[in-house]
């Protein structure tokens, strides 16, 4: 009442007087003098009534602004109507037109300063909407500040600074500084620019970045020119800042701390952390693991039944499904070191190597053929066997990598030594007519660079091939550093002498084939197979200049070899070639390199990495889960002499790993992607166990090792419909015990990869691939059901489940086929589904055998098989190789 | 629609009246000084073309007398004479067109497409892409998911008997008896689902139902034979056959039943040697079905809904590569200028956008850059380049790399 009835009176003046101004003949100038009087009057008791309103009214941000300009508003409104209300009183006891015209003018300033005054109110009262609410059209939700509020923690890296990034720091970052604000690292941000602290933790209130964002004033409010934020993210910064404003240091972009971020400081031994229930934990893992469990109010889950664990450490550490004997012999092991003398005997397998190649082999982008578009065939398996060999023999990993990288430039290097380094070989090379050699060549040369930073440094250095790293500290001038380390091996391809096109020259590496044990097979254009290609260092080397935008056309200031700064020096007598790089890469005081390795690692066995960028170990990285783990692991691989296999062993006698992976509706709300490792891990298999499990499984498995790759069954014609065809290159499969090898030895051409390692997720490894997603798609059910390969895999199952050792009755022989396929025994249940399958099967031949002897001439069991028996269990051992469980490791 | 090799859009699209009276002679210095080619060597000769161009439609489009059947839609399509690329080789080229980047690993086009619209159809693959021809190329990174899932990754359907691997039941094998065994599958994986909680065995359980329905949706799909005769004439297909004409008519029925992405590769057109033997040949196996398929969606309603795209990964030089003794005259690749056509969803229908010099060169008004054209197919798909990214190895990616903008002149 107080603030509408002056308002009211004020305004009827103003209106008056329009009038009067409109038609020229002063009617009711006492109308006006009237309520101008009053309203003056009033004004001055609302502006008093207001002041002592505001005082006590608790309004933040953009209000906290509008209640500043409404109560000065209010206040000149009061004192400008008095003013007016005594010019009109003037006017009339000496009446003229100059003051006539003062008091008309002013009376509508007073006008117009009642109606923004009384707007702000009404939106400070009712809402900003308060004048479309009531309108249909323009209703909308109800946004404040408080209902958008995040619950839970804000984490800088992850939340606020991508929004910083996104909108503030064109104008407040490295670049550019208006207003002396930069919002790049924590202690500018508190320091804050010309107007005040940006940042005043704990305090978002009152934080110069919460009120311009929030500000209405077209002048003050952020981003200038800009729509404001979502709401949505305003809440944001203003909960971080509430928070404490927690900044990492590592995620400061301005200045040197930089080189503190946890992944550039070598780790040190972390302490073991004390755990509430130590008997849970068999090595340091799980108490770290246990520790994080227990802070979130978790208990970890029992031990996986024997039958599930047996075949889960069978996958993890040779790609291979135990026997129904070996189950049983587990089974009923009652040693305490049973399920240990079983990891060892696994990692002790000469299949581990083979298992754990597949991994390495992404990372090397590894492949049968040169990639681009001709993707002719070229030799480089004995590449292959070599790293098989490797991890079987545990090679320690610093070793490992030197040889891999700069074997050719060891003292006397062994024939071995040299075919190591077909590592860097897996760079693709293009024969395309018309490609220039020395564009590619340079392709080349980057690619080995960005391989050799994502592989063992964990790092994007490929960001810095055109300008200096935007997040990490690498320099452009860096990275062509490391590049020139890669720049002396001689051209691989060239302009072909007497037609138009590229040829690829090589360098091969002869092999003498004694030497190596390996017979001839057709490959690589009618090269002889006793030659596989090597890393060669040129006698006079190349210069190497920084490719300015990273255009080869566009060659800049010449770099020597060199390491980058932020990381561990480079001894001053190390060689400038591969080798002085390789012993850097894995020196003792290489903060990342451990790190990333085991992390990878970890992945293996537990589908996610304690770091989750597991490409990414830098600034713009995940943090990890567990630090402390990760950095006790790092610094135990180096200190147990960079042994793989004594790593993989910590991880798979761990309690964590050997949890039951059953998880309940509750526990997957709670943590979903098991984070906190509190149940075991159940993952699908990879392309080539999934082909090793039926191979295994239906008893058709060719043990043999190493060699030129082999061609499995695959649909018709592939091969024809790519440019390879004008080459000649066809697809002949395999014949004999060659079509059944391990899934490594499949030809892996780039451009048509074996499709049923496509639908299961296999890189086409024209790139480096440290990181295999998992899907699950209709294309794999197909496959499973559909590739010849499969349907001929559970047509050999059904003869195995008929001549089932031991087994009587058709319900032995279920729980026999069940326990190849999953290792377990079925409940009753699945036997019952199981039985009536077979059995409706069977009765179904009975009544119509052609349907079993048609798919007897395409499938062709054994001579003397009972053909209407065999159909049957084709049914049921598809059913097998089909289920989730099968495809799992558990 | 993907021409494999980069068509000659001197001998289709872009008339050059100059290059033509200049047929013979040799490159002007300043143009081709500091080029470099793919193939060509020595000092080049220009090149002009022996068809004749024509004025077509109420826009007055020229086209050339190599593609009488697009000259019959020319009201319905926009050219766009001045695209060009970075690349100068063909799997370079094709993957800055598809992917945003020179080199492998990065996600599809139609994979970001995909990502971004999600799917209309839950019996078939979101996003299909089909071949005709010798596969000349990329292969299968041009329809990668990249480091994005794989479940946007393109799937391939195939001519013939079996449209799709491993989509047909062995022999022996039908229908029904499939069922009882996906049936026996299902019961078992429920009852694991239920000892074991693991959500991706429902997943699981779900995709061998859609596969068991893609089994019969798929087939059905490739069935031309269910096409009026008049509507197979028009395309030019041929039931059974593995042609691009019958991929056209796929694409249409796969847009029909709200596939999101459907890409058709036409191998053939790298005409390095005898240019003027080979582009008739080509043009005869691609004209009528790709005009056809603009008539046909039209006709249906369904052309305001769906953009229709037909180019190469680059154009070819207006200048002669010489070949086959000095005999068979070609022309080399050239990613300075070349021509693409669009078709429907918002694009301005009758319009001939930017323009090259007069030896058909440069382009001397409105330059589109492939990743302009690809921020601006998205724009027309409802998405803002800018915006749909994907955050991996530590930063933000997207289709269009870093750069590209929507070109406004082309849009409706």
């Amino acid at each position: 009442m107080a603030v509408h009835f002056p308002i009211a009176l004020l305004l009827t003046a103003v209106v008056v007087e329009a009038l009067n101004l409109i038609r020229q003949r002063p009617v009711a100038g006492d109308t006006a003098f009237f309520c101008l009087r009053l309203g003056a009057a009033g004004a001055v008791v609302a502006a008093l009534l207001g002041w002592q309103a505001g005082s006590h009214a608790d309004y933040v941000g953009r209000a906290a602004e509008m209640l500043e300009t409404h109560r000065w508003l209010g206040v000149g409104t009061a004192v400008g109507s008095v003013a007016v209300a005594v010019l009109c009183f003037a006017e009339r006891v000496r009446p003229g037109v100059w003051l006539r015209r003062a008091y008309v003018a002013g009376l509508m300033l007073c006008g117009a300063a009642v109606s923004v005054g009384g707007h702000f109110g009404g939106m400070l009262v009712l809402g900003d909407d308060y004048l479309t609410s009531a309108i249909p059209f323009f209703q909308r939700e109800p946004v404040s500040l408080a209902s958008v509020a995040p619950t839970g923690t804000v984490d800088f890296v992850r939340d606020v600074q991508p929004i910083f990034e996104a909108s503030c720091y064109s104008c407040h970052g490295p670049k550019k500084q208006r207003h002396e604000l930069r919002l790049d690292a924590r202690h500018l941000s508190i320091g804050g620019g010309r107007t005040g602290k940006a940042v005043i933790p704990g305090d978002g209130e009152h934080s110069t970045v919460v009120r311009r964002l929030l500000a209405l004033d077209k002048k003050k409010s952020m981003p200038q020119n800009e729509d404001p934020l979502p709401i949505e993210q305003i809440a944001l910064i203003k909960a971080w800042i509430d928070q404490g404003a927690n900044w990492p240091e590592s995620a400061t972009v301005a200045d040197a701390t930089i080189e503190s971020h946890w992944a550039y400081v070598k780790p040190e031994r972390p302490a073991v952390p004390a755990v509430e229930s130590p008997g849970w934990v068999l090595n340091p893992i799980d108490a770290f693991v246990l520790a994080h469990m227990e802070a979130e109010g978790l208990s970890p889950a029992p031990e996986a039944n024997r039958a599930t664990l047996l075949r889960r450490v069978y996958f993890d550490l040779i790609g291979l499904p135990p026997t129904p004997a070996e189950v049983n012999a587990f089974a009923s092991n009652a040693s305490p070191n049973a399920y240990e003398s079983v990891v060892d005997r696994l990692l002790a397998s000469p299949y581990y190597g083979e298992r754990w190649a597949v991994p390495w082999l992404d990372a090397a982008r590894y492949a049968d053929s040169n990639g681009y578009q001709f993707d002719g065939l070229r030799a480089s398996w004995p590449y292959r066997d070599w790293v098989i060999t490797a991890l079987n023999r545990d090679m320690p990993f610093d070793q490992f990598t030197i040889e891999q990288i700069a074997g050719d430039l060891l003292s006397d290097p062994t024939l071995d030594q040299r075919i190591a380094t077909g590592f860097h070989r897996g760079a693709p090379a293009n024969e395309e007519a018309g490609a220039d050699p020395e564009e590619y060549r340079i392709a080349q040369v980057v690619d080995r660079t960005n391989v050799t930073g994502t592989v063992w440094l964990g790092t994007t250095i490929e960001c810095a091939q055109c300008h200096d790293h935007k997040h990490d500290p690498i320099t452009q001038r860096e990275y062509y550093q490391i590049f020139s380390y890669f720049n002396n091996t001689p051209i691989e391809t060239r302009y072909a002498q007497n037609l138009v096109g590229v040829e690829f020259i090589g360098p091969w590496l002869q092999l003498p084939d004694e030497g190596v044990g390996r017979q001839n097979a057709p490959i690589a254009m009618g090269r002889a197979t006793s030659t596989t290609l090597v890393m060669v260092e040129l006698e006079e080397k190349r210069t190497t200049q920084i490719l300015m935008g990273g255009s080869f056309l566009n060659p800049g200031e010449q770099v020597e070899p060199g390491t980058p700064s932020f990381l561990h020096t480079l001894p001053q007598d190390a060689p400038p070639n591969r080798l002085g790089l390789a012993r850097w890469l894995v020196s003792p005081e290489n903060p990342l390199v451990a790190r990333v390795t085991v992390n990878r690692w970890w992945a293996e066995f537990f589908g996610r990495g304690l770091v989750e960028s597991r490409d990414d170990f830098g600034t713009k990285g995940e943090a990890p889960s567990h630090g402390a783990l990760l950095d006790w692991l790092a610094v135990e691989f180096v200190e147990h002499g960079w042994s793989m296999k004594h790593m993989h062993r910590l991880i798979a006698t761990s309690s964590t790993y050997r949890q039951s992976s059953q998880v309940n509706a509750e526990q997957l709300e709670r943590d979903p992607q098991n984070s906190l490792y509190a149940r075991g891990p159940r993952l699908r298999l990879t392309a080539e166990m999934i082909r090793d499990n039926a191979l295994a499984v239906s008893g058709k498995l060719n043990r043999k090792r190493f060699g030129p790759p082999v061609y499995p069954q695959q649909p018709p014609g592939l091969w024809k419909k790519t440019a390879g065809a004008f080459r000649k290159l066809e697809y002949l499969p395999s014949t004999g015990r060659d079509r059944y090898r391990r899934g490594l030895y499949t030809v892996w051409r780039r451009t048509s990869l074996y499709p049923s390692f496509v639908n299961f997720d296999a890189p086409s490894r024209s790139s480096t691939c440290v990181r295999r997603l998992r899907s699950n798609t209709p294309l794999q059910a197909l496959t499973l059901l559909n590739d010849s390969v499969y349907v001929d895999l559970a047509a050999a199952l059904a003869v195995r489940i008929m001549r089932a050792p031991n087994a009587t009755t058709s319900r032995q022989r279920i729980d026999y086929g069940f326990q190849l396929a999953v290792a377990r025994h079925p409940n009753p249940r699945e036997t019952d589904l199981l039985h009536e399958l077979y059995r409706n099967e069977l009765n179904r031949n009975e009544r119509n055998p052609a349907r079993a002897r048609s798919l007897a001439a395409s499938l062709r069991p054994p001579r003397g098989i009972n053909v209407l028996d065999w159909a049957a269990w084709f049914y049921v051992a598809t059913t097998l190789l089909n289920l989730d469980e099968t495809i799992t490791n558990g | 629609m993907h021409m494999l090799g980069g068509p000659s859009q001197l001998d289709l699209l872009d008339y050059k009246p100059m290059l033509q009276q200049h047929d013979g002679q040799p490159c002007p210095a300043e143009l081709c000084e500091k080029a470099r080619f793919a193939q060509i060597r020595g000092h080049p000769h220009l090149l002009g073309t022996p068809y004749a161009f024509s004025r077509r439609g109420e826009s007055g489009t020229e086209v050339s007398e190599l593609l009488p059947h697009l000259s019959e839609v020319v009201d319905d399509i926009a050219v766009i004479k001045s695209v060009h690329t970075d690349q100068n080789n063909h799997v370079p080229a094709q993957l800055v067109l598809h992917t945003g980047f020179f080199r492998y690993g990065r996600p599809s086009f139609g994979s970001w497409v995909v990502r971004g619209l999600g799917s209309e159809n839950q019996n078939l693959p979101a996003y299909v892409v089909m071949s005709s021809g010798v596969f000349v190329g990329a292969g299968r990174d041009l329809w990668s998911n990249g480091f994005l899932p794989s479940v946007y990754r393109g799937v391939e359907f195939r001519g013939g008997d079996e449209p799709m691997f491993f989509l047909s039941d062995p022999r022996g094998i039908e229908r029904a008896d499939r069922r009882r065994i996906l049936d026996a599958i299902r019961a078992l994986n429920e009852e694991n689902l239920e000892t074991v909680g693991d959500p991706e065995i429902a997943t699981r359980i779900a995709q061998y139902e859609l596969a068991f329905r893609m089994q019969t949706s798929i087939p059905e799909l490739m069935d031309l034979s269910e096409e009026r005769e008049s509507v197979r004439e028009m395309y030019g297909a041929i039931s059974g056959e593995a042609s691009f004409a019958n991929n056209c008519l796929l694409a249409r029925r796969l847009v029909e039943r709200g596939v999101r992405f459907v890409e058709l590769y036409d191998g053939g057109w790298d005409h390095h040697l005898d240019v003027f033997g080979n582009l008739p040949v080509k043009c005869r196996q691609v004209d009528r079905a790709s005009a056809a398929l603009v008539k046909d969606l039209r006709q249906r309603g369904l052309l305001d809904d769906t953009l229709v795209i037909w180019c190469g990964e680059f154009g070819r030089t207006p200048l002669l590569q010489r070949g086959g003794g000095g005999k068979k005259r070609g022309r080399d690749h050239h990613p300075d200028a070349f021509c693409i056509w669009m078709a429907g969803g918002g694009i301005k229908a009758g319009l001939t956008y930017g323009q090259t010099d007069d030896l058909g060169y440069r382009i001397v008004e409105n330059p589109v850059h492939v990743h302009d054209l690809q921020a601006t197919i998205l724009h027309l798909l409802g998405l803002d380049h800018e915006r749909l990214t994907y955050r991996f190895q530590g930063r933000a990616f997207r289709l269009t790399d870093v750069a590209g903008e929507v070109v406004p002149g082309i849009l409706a």
